[in-house]
This record gives C-alpha cells, sequence and structure tokens, in this order.
C-alpha cells in the first residue's frame, strides 16, 4: 500500500527525536524504533558501505540500540560521564518513496556536542526508514553518514547522531 | 624534564625505573609530555623499527594502491603490473608535493598536480612537460624517479616497511610474535583479507598509552562494565566477567602477548558460539570450529579457533585476536594527540552470514563507536590530562606481577616487555635489559 507522509509531518518527528536525545531521554528515543529496528553509521572512508559486507562504526539491532541507550545513561559509561551537551540541527528533510510500509525519508545533520571545554562537529546526512501506524511515526532504520575523513579531532562517537 | 639541555643517554635510562630487587617498575611521566622525547622516538623508535604498512590482501589488483601515513611519512603503498608489492615516498622529486592525493584506487600512473611531472606505479619517471629544457642525463640513473622506502617485507600477508636500510629482517624483528601473527593467517583456509571500512580516529593522549592499554587485562572490569552488562543482557547468561586470567609472554624485541585459550564471555565468530547468535548460528559456527581442527589437527585448531590474544608488537601494532581480529596502528602527533587505524581481518571468501556475524561482534566492542574502546579513549586522555601534575606526582606505577613467576594478563609484564625495549631504544644503550620479571 502507499503511505503519504507530508514534509512537515517527517520534519516534526526528526525534530521530535532530535529534542529527545539533546535532553539525554535515550530510553525514549530508542523506544521510537520498530521491535526490528536497526541504527547504523558506516565507516568514514566507505560511507556507501553495506552493513555486513562493510566494517561499520556502528551496527546495532534493536536489542543492541536500546542497550546503547541504557550504557550511556550509567556512570560507569566513563566517556559520557559526566554526560556532555549536544545540539542536533537537522535541515533539508525529504520524503522520499514509500514501499512495503515503508517511508524513505532523508535530512541533513550537524551535531555539536561539548565536554571538559571541547566541541566537536559532526556533519552529515541521515537516511531513515520511518513506519507509520495508528499511533504515529516509527522508525525502521536509521543511518548517519558523517562527512568527515575520519574521526579526528572527534576520537570517538560516544554519543547518538 | 630536560631543562633546555640536550638528555644523556644515562637521563633517558632513568626513565624507566627497573628495581627488581623491590618488585618496583616505574615510568617518568615526561616520557608522555615531552617534544623532546617525542623526537628521539622519531629518529630512534620509528626512524629504525619495522613498522606495519598494510596487508597483502588490501592490494588485489596490478595497479592498485593505496596512500597511507606511516610514521608521520605520506608513503604510496602499490602493487605493480609484476604483481610486485611497492612502498614509495609520496612526494615529486621536483618541489615535493604529494603525487598521489586519493586514499587509494588503480592506476598506472601518478601525475604530481603542480607541474604535472609524472612517475608509474614503480615510482620510476615517466615524464614531464618541457623536458628539454633539462640536461639530457636530468633522469639518467632514477635520479627523478619517486624514492622507495629503504625496506619493504611481507609475514604471512602481514607487509612492513623500515625507514633504516641497516635494519634486522623482518622475521629476525618479530621474532616470537611471528607465530602468533601467523595464528591469524592460519584462521582462513583460503588465506585472510582486510574487510573494506576503515576506523580512523585519534585519541588525545600519547601514543604509548594506547599500547599498554591494547593488552592491559586489568582494567577490563572497571573501565568496560558497561560491555559486559550488553553480554549478559543479550545472552542472557551470568558469568563471572573475567574468569579467565590467562597467560602473558615476552615475546622478544619488545614484543608481548597475552593470552587465555576458550574461557571468556564473548562470542567469536569462527569458534565460540554464543546464546545471542540464535540457534541457526550455531550450526554454522560449528562447522567453522570443526574446519579448523580438522586442517590444522586439535591442538594448533584449538589455539587458532578458541584463543582469544592480544598481540602488541614493537612499537605500535596491536593484533587482537578477540570478539573479532582486528590491526590496529598509531603515531604520535605531539606528545599529547596519537592518530589511529583500524581495521577488520577475516577470513578471505567467508560465507555473508558469517562476514555480517563477524562485523556485528567486531562493533559490539572494538573502535570508537563500541561499547568499549570509547571508555578507552577517554582514560587515556584523562591519563594525559593528569600529567599536567607531572612535577608533583612524576611516575607511573607498572609493577603488577613483579613477584609472580606465571604472569597473567591482569599484571603488567606486557607493558614491562615494551618499556624495557623503549628504554633501550630511546637511551641508545643495547646493553639495558629486554627480559625482566
Amino acid at each position: 500500500m502507499t503511505m503519504q507522509l507530508s514534509r512537515s509531518d517527517a520534519e516534526d518527528f526528526l525534530i521530535k527525536e532530535a529534542a529527545l536525545l539533546d535532553a539525554w531521554k535515550l530510553e525514549e528515543w530508542a523506544e521510537l524504533f520498530t521491535e526490528d529496528g536497526e541504527y547504523l553509521v558506516p565507516a568514514t572512508d566507505d560511507p556507501d558501505g553495506k552493513p555486513g559486507a562493510s566494517l561499520f562504526l556502528i551496527y546495532d539491532d534493536r536489542h543492541r540500540l536500546g542497550e546503547r541507550a541504557k550504557r550511556l545513561l550509567k556512570k560507569t559509561a566513563h566517556a559520557e560521564s559526566p554526560h556532555s551537551r549536544t545540539r542536533h540541527m537537522t535541515s533539508n528533510v525529504a520524503v522520499g518513496d514509500s514501499s512495503n510500509g515503508t517511508i524513505a525519508v532523508s535530512c541533513n545533520f550537524v551535531v555539536f556536542r561539548s565536554r571538559m571545554e571541547v566541541t566537536n562537529i559532526y556533519p552529515g546526512h541521515a537516511e531513515y526508514l520511518l513506519i507509520s501506524n495508528g499511533s504515529g511515526l516509527r522508525i525502521r532504520s536509521k543511518k548517519a553518514v558523517l562527512d568527515v575523513d575520519a574521526l579526528r579531532p572527534h576520537g570517538k562517537i560516544s554519543i547518538i547522531l | 624534564m630536560m631543562n633546555g639541555h640536550k638528555a644523556s643517554s644515562q637521563e633517558l635510562s632513568r626513565l624507566v625505573i627497573d628495581d627488581r630487587r623491590d618488585a618496583r617498575f616505574k615510568v617518568h611521566r615526561s616520557a608522555f609530555v615531552s617534544d623532546e622525547i617525542l623526537a628521539l622516538e622519531r629518529e630512534r623508535v620509528f626512524g629504525k623499527c619495522w613498522l606495519y604498512l598494510g596487508h597483502s590482501s588490501e592490494l588485489k589488483q596490478p595497479g592498485d594502491f593505496i596512500s597511507r601515513r606511516v610514521g608521520g611519512r605520506p608513503l604510496l603503498y602499490t602493487r605493480d603490473r609484476d604483481n610486485k608489492l611497492n612502498a614509495l615516498y609520496n612526494t615529486c622529486a621536483h618541489r615535493g608535493a604529494l603525487v598521489c592525493r586519493e586514499r587509494s584506487g588503480n592506476r598506472r600512473a601518478f601525475t604530481c598536480g603542480y607541474h604535472a611531472w609524472t612517475f608509474d606505479e614503480k615510482g620510476r619517471f615517466v615524464g614531464m612537460p618541457g623536458r628539454e629544457a633539462l640536461p639530457p642525463d636530468a633522469t639518467d640513473n632514477c635520479k627523478l624517479d619517486l624514492i622507495h622506502v629503504e625496506r619493504l617485507e611481507e609475514f604471512k600477508g602481514f607487509v612492513f616497511v623500515c625507514y633504516d636500510k641497516n635494519a634486522m629482517s623482518l622475521p629476525d624483528y618479530l621474532a616470537g610474535a611471528g607465530e602468533y601473527l601467523a595464528y591469524v593467517a592460519d584462521q582462513g583456509a583460503g588465506g585472510m583479507e582486510i574487510v573494506t571500512g576503515t576506523q580512523d580516529y585519534c585519541v588525545g593522549a600519547n601514543w604509548k598509552l594506547l599500547q599498554e592499554n591494547s593488552a592491559d587485562g586489568y582494567h577490563g572490569v572497571p573501565t568496560h562494565s558497561t560491555y559486559f552488562d550488553y553480554l549478559r543482557s543479550r545472552d542472557s547468561t551470568n558469568f563471572a566477567t573475567m574468569n579467565s586470567r590467562g597467560w602473558v609472554k615476552n615475546l622478544g624485541n619488545g614484543h608481548a602477548v597475552s593470552e587465555s585459550i576458550g574461557l571468556l564471555p564473548w562470542g567469536r565468530p569462527y569458534a565460540r558460539w554464543v546464546p545471542g547468535w540464535g540457534e541457526a548460528a550455531k550450526v554454522e559456527v560449528e562447522a567453522l570450529n570443526k574446519e579448523i581442527m580438522e586442517r590444522l589437527g586439535p591442538e594448533r585448531g584449538n589455539v587458532v579457533a578458541n584463543g582469544d590474544r592480544n598481540l602488541l608488537i614493537f612499537p605500535n601494532l596491536v593484533v587482537n585476536d578477540v570478539m573479532a581480529t582486528t590491526i590496529r596502528t598509531f603515531y604520535p602527533v605531539k606528545p599529547d594527540h596519537m592518530e589511529v587505524s583500524a581495521w577488520c581481518i577475516a577470513p578471505a571468501g567467508e560465507s555473508a552470514t558469517s562476514r555480517d556475524r563477524r562485523l556485528r561482534n567486531f562493533v559490539e566492542f572494538l573502535g570508537p563507536a563500541g561499547f568499549a574502546t570509547p571508555d578507552d579513549v577517554e582514560m587515556l586522555e584523562l591519563c594525559q590530562r593528569g600529567y599536567a601534575n607531572l612535577e608533583a606526582a612524576p611516575y607511573n606505577d607498572i609493577s603488577r606481577g613483579m613477584l609472580s613467576n606465571a604472569p597473567t594478563k591482569t599484571d603488567e609484564l606486557q607493558m614491562r616487555t615494551f618499556w624495557r625495549r623503549w628504554r633501550q631504544l630511546v637511551s641508545g644503550d643495547p646493553s639495558l635489559e629486554l627480559v625482566g620479571p
């Protein structure tokens, strides 16, 4: 069946996701995903690589992305203890094709992360597959592709993009 | 520490206190912050030791090339038309510009963008605009060729370079570490290959801290408890976090390994199934294990398939064969900053399901967005910040297990092995002991 989603509805959803991340409501963020949801970040030197064939930076199934959220909220997740401050900027939202009940949505993003007097910038674009059910939108897949040649000077992705 | 004067060999050797009588091993923290020490390391460590360039599988076809910095020097790693591997300094004979700006590709000619001097994949000068303005013999005797790195040797697919033309051979240099690289090479029936996708990152800390960290079994529980929480949640098991302390060996020339066989809680993609992978995976993992046992025999097969190893090759190569197999190397940019590159090595031609399982498993722990490496990065950076107090608190302590006849992974023999070799090279005193408790 064909799904209809307006650009502004898609944008509202992505703004809501960004707000959860910046508020460190990470378990609520994980709840946005479907039961078979996944969260992916390819290597910086292979942005078009396929999961399962290329070594990604993040290759989370639904269980792991939920655990990622829980982990980052623990004091023993040292890279984020104390938490960094982040600001997710989302723009250039576009609604693409829909098929098999999923709707492709893409956007550009910039995430600022500040901690211990250092600010790092993560620019990129994200590709989503969203599912609309009676109660709203859910994320089937989120792939965040960074526009950097290496995680330098960042050193790590200890936040959710 | 050097107060403006050039440090003597004795002063340099005293940066490492190797007190066997009182079982105390200390490293002066100036070794992590001093520009003078870094300059000496560039000359006496990175300028003299064999350094990892890449794996032979990364260049499959004649003409394949990779541009890569090794020890701060931009190199061109090529497979030429005769199928031979080359390491060339990536710098034009004319004014010195990089002749190749791409990370990788396939080419038979590299043309400098500045004045269009052109070289082939063996580094030979091919041509320039306006050749007649130079004397006829200007290109004789390879005078305008790209320069080859002094030494290049391959060991079971692992390709190393050395900037010292008089260095010992690579197998001699690797000493006991060669056997451990051979275990990795033996995993795949059809050889090994590097998977595409590099983890390029950095750490705001001295490079030596990462060599220490990469085989440090002592930090596993306090630094990485959240990773073990993840495994418990996924596999619905309740294991003692580090139920084997394994053992550590000095492999010679500053190399060391920490090792255990068959006891750790994570899965191994070709040998140790865990419940979180699902029942369907069990059949394939058991078949992979069986293939290794049959091909290598039960004794070697057990080591290759069921052994978890953190291998340190002096000065800066780590081959960790744990929940996946990673090759990691890193170089100082400044005393308090290093650049890291890490790859996944895997059996060539393994099934898509096994490859997928391996890559998922790799990033559950390893890499700058895994459940563990970011916390290592954090810890190394906290150490580096702490060294601002070195006048009041001048020494690191690396004494664990000095009294033990059977040092384990949670002891610190692996670090002492590194530091003894480091001290010998940096002070230039070959009489200093490499072997010790």
